[in-house]
Order: structure tokens, then sequence, then C-alpha cells
């Protein structure tokens, strides 16, 4: 099963020691990859977002 | 004694029907019964040997309370070694058993595509104006919880005081990492309100220290002691704290931490200073400060953050690996854990946003405040709280958690063949595989044994005691070269052999 595993995509973790490299992108991009998905965000969220707030009640579980 | 951290997970998932008043286990039903239209999947799990209500301090309730399965809901095995099911009205899948965290990575996201499925069958058979929806969250915000529960193989050997006593300090800090996040904040008793943000969905819903209840009064520390394998040798850690997680990163590392550190506590090795005065309060108080900052107090008066108790777990938890050989779970894998858990930790502490891509309400956190600032919005508006609850929708359509850029850890291959094959390294192996191969012989099946139903002969029960037996390596070639079960059955008699010493 391991073997099936896709390897290369594993933590991006270098020493221990060192914090995680976030990727190398200039302020600019990383807001336009952010407007992008805000964008997404108010194609798919539920138009009445009070209604569906509201209506989604569950039993109680483990 | 060393034992292999066998682990998997089972969730409740969040139901909801538009366009027709369908009550929860009806809906519930209709995906389970949807999923189940293949013959092998018809299999019902075998109920009799469940035991909820035996608790790990000495107790037995089974006799004292009605248990508090529902006998009339649907139970399935499927040929992947799940369990896949109706309960408290809720669709519940429980993973098979694993060695590895990437492989219960990978069957817990199968878990996923099996709702998926049965969501889409579902549908397909129901009006056009109704639809069922399913959600990978743990809670309504309105006072209602729901469960993702983890489960761990441990050594009978090991005080069960002792190690709940030591896992505490971890099932209270760990959710810097693990939390699913959550807007609002809310309470058993029903008062909620939709202000704020909270790293953890049930860290609200937790009231008591230890315990044997799961739907109230939650414990941190569930007692519940159904080993579902040789009670002498092993326990089952079920671990019912932990928040169901979008991301795979943060499900491999909350699996991979808990695992190492339960070894550790196996192993009498758990610093002696690192307990938590007051774990009932601190595990509230933790998730609701996003900032990380706030600090809890200790047994021995100290006052530290959650960041600073994880430092500490992570430099005993190298100590522990550097002294002893840990085989726990696989090397290569306990290394790729502590790197990534020590580098999380790091920086959580200076720069937790870079973690977008990675941990859950972090990832909730950046949308919700983008979208809040995009649209001028307000703390407790519902859109905040409707982004919340659809970053865990599993309709891949309306799930925001799709769209929030969350890193791989697993191949999309990967995760379809986890859907149809079981785990080869357990006894879900075997499961898996005679129930794919012979179903209509099968007349139920559950974690430790299977019954078959043979011509002219009583119902024949084989027990699958050992959890790290049944393998491929032990009963692919048995499997391979029965044309019967009737044949298999003979094979494992055959040669002198046993059932133990064929493997299961």
């Amino acid at each position: 099963m391991s073997g099936q595993l896709r390897k290369s995509t594993q933590p991006k973790v270098h020493e221990h020691t060192e914090e995680i490299e976030s990727e190398p992108v200039v302020q600019s991009e990383l807001s336009a990859d952010l407007e992008s998905v805000l964008d997404a965000i108010d194609n798919v969220l539920e138009e009445n977002a009070e209604e569906f707030v509201r209506s989604y009640v569950q039993k109680g579980g483990q | 004694m060393a034992v292999v951290k066998v682990c998997g997970i089972e969730t409740e998932y969040g139901i909801s029907v538009s366009g027709a008043d369908i009550d929860p286990i009806t809906a519930s039903s209709l995906l389970v019964s949807a999923y189940s239209d293949a013959s092998w999947s018809r299999i019902p799990f075998d109920l009799s040997k469940e035991r909820p209500f035996s608790d790990a301090r000495g107790v037995n309730l089974d006799d004292l309370r009605d248990p508090e399965i529902d006998y009339r809901s649907l139970n399935t095995v499927l040929v992947n070694g799940a369990r896949y099911y109706v309960d408290h009205a809720h669709p519940e899948y429980s993973s098979p058993e694993c060695t590895s965290v990437l492989q219960a990575v990978a069957f817990d996201l199968a878990g996923d595509e099996i709702l998926r499925e049965s969501v889409l069958k579902a549908n397909h058979r129901l009006p056009d104006d109704v639809s069922i929806s399913v959600y990978k969250n743990n809670s309504d915000g309105k006072g209602n919880s729901y469960g993702c529960h983890e489960n761990y193989l441990v050594d009978r050997n090991t005080p069960f005081s002792y190690l709940a006593s030591c896992i505490t300090t971890h099932f209270v800090t760990r959710q810097v990492f693990c939390g699913a996040g959550k807007v609002g904040n809310e309470t058993t008793h029903g008062d909620f309100d939709l202000f704020g943000f909270q790293l953890s969905q049930r860290a609200d819903f937790f009231e008591e220290e230890i315990g044997l209840e799961t739907t109230i009064h939650r414990p941190i520390v569930n007692t519940r002691d159904e080993p579902h394998c040789d009670s002498e040798k092993y326990r089952r850690l079920h671990v019912i704290v932990g928040d169901a997680n979008i991301s795979q990163f943060a499900t491999f590392l909350k699996l991979g931490t808990t695992a190492l550190i339960l070894s550790m506590i196996e192993h009498g090795a758990f610093p002696d200073a690192l307990f938590i005065a007051h774990p009932v309060s601190a595990i509230k108080q933790i998730s609701r400060d996003p900032t990380l900052s706030t600090q809890v107090l200790m047994h021995d008066g100290r006052r530290l953050s959650a960041l600073e108790i994880q430092e500490s777990l992570i430099y005993s938890v190298r100590s522990f690996i550097n002294e002893y050989e840990c085989t726990a779970l696989p090397a290569d894998e306990i290394a790729l854990i502590i790197e990534s858990w020590e580098a999380t930790i790091n920086t959580l502490r200076h720069s937790p946003e870079k973690l977008y891509d990675r941990i859950d309400w972090i990832a909730k956190q950046r949308l919700i405040q983008a979208f809040a600032l995009r649209h001028q919005l307000t703390n407790g508006d519902h859109r905040l709280k409707a982004i919340d609850l659809q970053y865990h929708a599993l309709d891949t359509r309306r799930s925001i958690a799709n769209r929030a850029g969350l890193m791989e850890l697993v191949s999309a291959e990967a995760i379809r063949n986890a859907v149809t094959h079981p785990p080869h390294d357990t006894r879900a192996y075997f499961r898996g595989r005679v129930l794919q191969k012979w179903p209509n012989t099968v007349v139920s099946a559950n974690w430790d044994s299977m019954v078959f139903d043979l011509p002219n002969r009583p119902l024949v029960r084989i027990e699958m005691n050992e959890p790290l037996r049944g393998t491929r390596r032990l009963t692919e070639t048995l499997i391979d070269t029965s044309n019967t079960v009737e044949e298999l059955l003979a094979q494992l008699a055959s040669n002198s052999c046993s059932t133990d010493s064929l493997g299961l």
C-alpha cells in the first residue's frame, strides 16, 4: 500500500529546527491567488446564507 | 511490550436533506442502502460481540443498561475491510485496520469517496427537487456534535490510568495543528453564538476528564474497553476528542503524533512534569485563542502555552526514539512524523499563516477573514458561518476546502484503490478478500470474526483475534487457491495447520 502513496508530495519540511518554507511568491501574486479563491467562494456559497446556517441542524451523535 | 500502532478512523458525517421532510435516520439509511447495491456490500456487520459499555477502569455496564446501538439500522462490511452503517442518525464509516499512518489517511479519504458515491446513487433515486448533502465536520453550531474517532492498538500491560493521564496532555494541546476551526461558540445545553473563531469543532463539547460516555458529558479520555481482538494482550484506545480533518496533512499529523506518544507511554517514558492541572477548562481555553498565546496551569504550578507543551512533547518523543528501538510505525514514517511535527510547531510560533495549505483551522480562518474584508462583513455575519459549514461539504462542487489550496499527501489513485482493496498488513486483508470472493457465503462479519453459511453444516465462525495476522503475506495464496469457502476452511484445517498458525 505504501508504494501507492505519492512520495513526491510529502510534507515539504527542512531540517527539524527550521520552519516550514512557504512558496516563494511575491505578495501581489499571493493576493491574486487569494482573490481567485474568494471569487470561487462567491460563486459556490449558499445564496441564502442565513437560511442555510439556520437550517443546518443535526441530531447529536457520539 | 512494543505494540505496532494499528490504527484507523471512524467518522460520523453530518447529513441534511433539501426539498423534503426526511428524517436523518431515514436519509442515512438511504445512503448506506444505495451504496449496498453490489451484493458484496449487503453483508451485515455482526453486532453480537460489540461491548460499548465495557469500561477500561474495570466495570461492565453492559448488564445494567440497554446498548445504545440501534439494531434496526443498516450495518454493512465493505470489501476494503471497512464498516459502513447508520449510527445516531448519521452515516458512519469506520476505516479498516492500518499499520501505517499514511495508509490510514488513504482509507479515511476512501470513506469520503464512498459517501460521495452513496449520495450520488441515493439522490438519483429521489425526486429531482430533493437531495441529500453530507458534511465531514463535527458540529451544527447549535450545540449538537457528532464524532470523528481514532483507534489505536495499545499494550494491555500499560496501566490504563497512567496512559489516560499522560495522553490527556496531548489531547488538550494537539488542536493547535489538528483543530478543524469553527466560527462561534456553543454548549451542550444548546446555547450558541456566531461570534469569534476557535481552533476546534469539538472542544466546546467536553465536560469530563475521563469516562465511558460518548454522547453526553463527553470525556477527554474515553474508557470504552472493547478491544475487538485478544483482550489479554491489547487494548483499543478509542479517542473521541478529535475533529474530523479535511486536510490530509492534519489527519497524518494527528494520527502520527498520537501513535508515537502512545508508544512512549507504553515504554514508561512520558515526561514526569507534563500534566495539565485542569484539562476540561484548558481544552476550551486553548481552542478559543487563535493567537495561541494563552497559557494553562500545569500540575507543578507552571503556566505553559499549548505550543510550549507541544515542544516538550516533541523533545520527549525525540529522546524516546533515540533511546528505544520504536517499531510502533514504519521507520521512515516515524522520521517524517517527527520532522513535520517540529516544523509545524515552529511555524505556528512564528508565522502560522504559512500553514494555510496544511492546517484546517488556518485555511478556514484565512478565507473567512479575506471574505469578510472583501464584503465588509462584521463579526457574527451568517455568511461567515456558512463558509465554516461549507468548508466541510463533501460535494466537490460546493466544498470550500477544495478551493483552499490544501496539500495532498495521498494520490487520487491510492484513494480509489483504497475504496475497493483492503490494506495488506492486517486482518482487514482476509476480511476484505474473502468478502469479495465469496459474498454469498459470508453471513456476517465483525472486526474479529467472520461467519460462514455452508450447505448442510451449522454456521461456521472464524475468529480473527490478532490484528496483525490474516495479512496478504499469510493468506493471499490460501484465498487464491481455494475455489470455495469449503476449500478455504479445509486448507485452514489441513496440513496440521490450525487457523492460528495460518495467521488468523
